[in-house]
């Protein structure tokens, strides 16, 4: 039975254009306002860039997303789900990778992907089919009983985004996936977003490395709890008169002070 | 003498190398910049020049200290800021920078001109714990608390990152005014784009120097012409049609643009064409001067 409402959700989903929609989306603690009425609308299959400072309320407004924080006032809705009434439907049908939070480093290749798959539901045999895929896809056929912590940090990232979504999630969050590796893997791992994007995965993603703004369709600065730029990255450069997106950060930055 | 001096210096932890016959030197009073991803060696080296590690083999002088026998001098008489945030959280900005001049046998009061430039921004706040302070300030303040008993030669381990840009680039602007106080800074960093801040740059990869030279040197050395080529939409299938090309020699992504190193000639005209030819929307190809990352790259390979 739960598995005919996945697959009715699943169709669901395929169908809708827009995977995230927030208006006017807050949080505030106390005194202070973390997000101040954020509006912003992302679509299926879209390569979304999430930026701004620390401290201007990206986690805070992420974490309200992926259902781990509920909102003081506004609304939103992630892969068709009320941010309100259904966090725990959100968190089941969207992906999720952060530096901190990955891969269990004491265990083998194929035990992190069994249990991850375990936790998402997956039934045992999609579960030996997907190892089967995963390890083929990434190449990962000689170190699959290898430890993780053995691995090199580019290839535990492709496996961490293929976990992120072995379930087949509409969306996935990424929270600062390329931190400190070399320019290659980085963006070995990029081509791994364009290609799941390709497929109809909408990818969100946040970022420190103000070019890899530029690999997304479209990207927000928030600043200060606001939104204070939306659009695709060349608009944003049109608008701004700025030939980077590093010096539309100072701009809007600057302005914020 | 070199502010620096590093000579087939060598270390391993178990098997895993991580600096290989590194030799080096830094002059007095350059800025110096140490570019490579994690686990390069960065900090391995570091640690081994502020006499925190012994290296297994090699020699290395800071000052004309030997960093083995001589680590007294050298821990007197350099600045370090390590690569997290260091400083006592639960202290208040003043308390910190008074515990370290103190530790060094001086006062702030004594050494106030050397760091005015910097700690004059996060004075206002000298009664905040250090661990209430936001990311660029903490930076400021380890900063002011490296200098504070002027040190000859400054060592900073990855002190932009995790940080805003706009931090990024004030913390760079502060670095270029010091040089004007005689201070030789090596700064390591993972941000390529840095390289052009600094007077020199050595790039380094898992525990191998790639290449030492001034940032526009390196630049020039790159062996292939290179062009920059984006169409509307279709990345995916662009980077693989591309490489596919006999006469490219490495595709990566840039940002909006795929950089295509050639390896036969090739005009942009003709690369716009068989594009169209593909039926990719909008192809633009233009020739394009590589950076400090397409040099990087390059090396790597």
């Amino acid at each position: 039975m739960f598995e005919k409402a996945k697959l009715r959700d699943h169709q669901y989903l395929k169908k809708m254009s827009t995977i995230i929609s927030a208006n006017d989306l807050s949080k505030r603690f106390g005194a202070f306002t973390a997000v101040d009425a954020i509006s912003f609308e992302v679509k299926k299959g879209e390569i979304f860039g999430f930026l701004g400072a620390n401290g201007a309320g990206k986690t805070t407004a992420m974490k309200m997303l992926t259902g781990l924080m509920r909102p003081s006032s506004g609304q939103a809705e992630v892969a068709g789900f009320d941010v309100y009434r259904h966090p725990e439907q959100i968190k089941r049908h969207i992906g999720y990778m952060s530096q901190r939070f990955s891969l269990y480093e004491d265990l083998t290749v194929r035990e992190n992907i069994e249990f991850y798959g375990g936790i998402y539901g997956l039934g045992f045999r999609q579960l030996r089919q997907k190892i089967r895929d995963l390890v083929a896809e990434l190449g990962l056929g000689e170190v699959e009983r290898h430890l993780v912590k053995s691995l090199p940090l580019g290839w535990r990232q492709r496996l961490a985004f293929s976990i992120a979504i072995i379930h087949d999630p509409s969306i996935v969050f990424l929270d600062e996936p390329t931190g400190g590796v070399d320019p290659i893997t980085r963006r070995q791992f990029w081509e791994t977003i364009y290609q799941s994007a390709e497929r109809g995965t909408t990818v969100f993603v946040t970022t420190h490395y103000m070019d890899e703004a530029e690999y997304c369709d479209r990207i927000s600065m928030m600043s200060a709890g606001k939104i204070a730029a939306l659009g695709a990255p060349r608009t944003l450069r049109e608008t701004f008169q700025a030939s980077s997106m590093d010096d539309i950060f100072l701009a809007i930055a600057r302005g914020a002070q | 003498m070199n502010a620096i001096e590093i000579s087939t210096i060598r270390k391993q932890f178990g098997s895993v190398v991580a600096l290989d016959n590194i030799t080096l030197q830094v002059r007095e009073g350059e800025l110096f910049g140490l570019l490579g991803p994690d686990g390069a060696g960065k900090t391995t080296l570091m640690r081994i020049l502020t006499t925190l590690m012994l290296p297994d083999s090699g020699y290395a002088s800071v000052n004309g200290w030997d960093v083995q026998r001589d680590y007294r001098s050298i821990r007197k008489n350099v600045g370090y800021m390590p690569g997290r945030f260091s400083l006592y959280q639960d202290l208040s900005v003043e308390e910190n920078i008074r515990f370290f001049a103190t530790l060094f046998g001086t006062t702030l009061e004594e050494n106030y001109d050397m760091i005015r430039d910097i700690y004059s921004q996060i004075e206002p706040f000298r009664t905040r714990r250090a661990g209430k302070l936001s990311g660029g300030m903490k930076q400021k303040l380890a900063l002011s608390c490296a200098l504070v008993h002027q040190p000859k030669v400054l060592f900073l381990d990855e002190p932009t990152t995790g940080v805003d840009p706009v931090s990024r680039k004030e913390f760079w602007d502060i670095l270029s005014r010091l040089k004007d106080k005689g201070i030789t800074m090596f700064v390591s960093t993972p941000y390529m784009d840095e390289a052009s801040r600094c007077d020199r740059v050595a790039l380094i990869e898992k525990g191998r120097i790639l290449d030492v030279d001034q940032p526009d040197r390196i630049v020039a050395r790159f062996p292939y012409p290179l062009l920059a080529v984006r169409t509307q939409g279709d990345t995916y299938r662009l980077l693989q049609d591309l490489r596919q090309q006999p006469w490219a020699h490495s595709v990566f992504p840039f940002g909006e643009f795929i950089h295509v190193a050639l390896s036969a000639p090739v005009s942009p005209a003709q690369v716009r064409a068989l594009l169209l030819e593909k039926g990719y929307q909008n192809p633009e190809a233009m020739e394009t001067t590589p950076g400090i990352e397409d040099c990087f790259m390059e090396l790597m390979h």
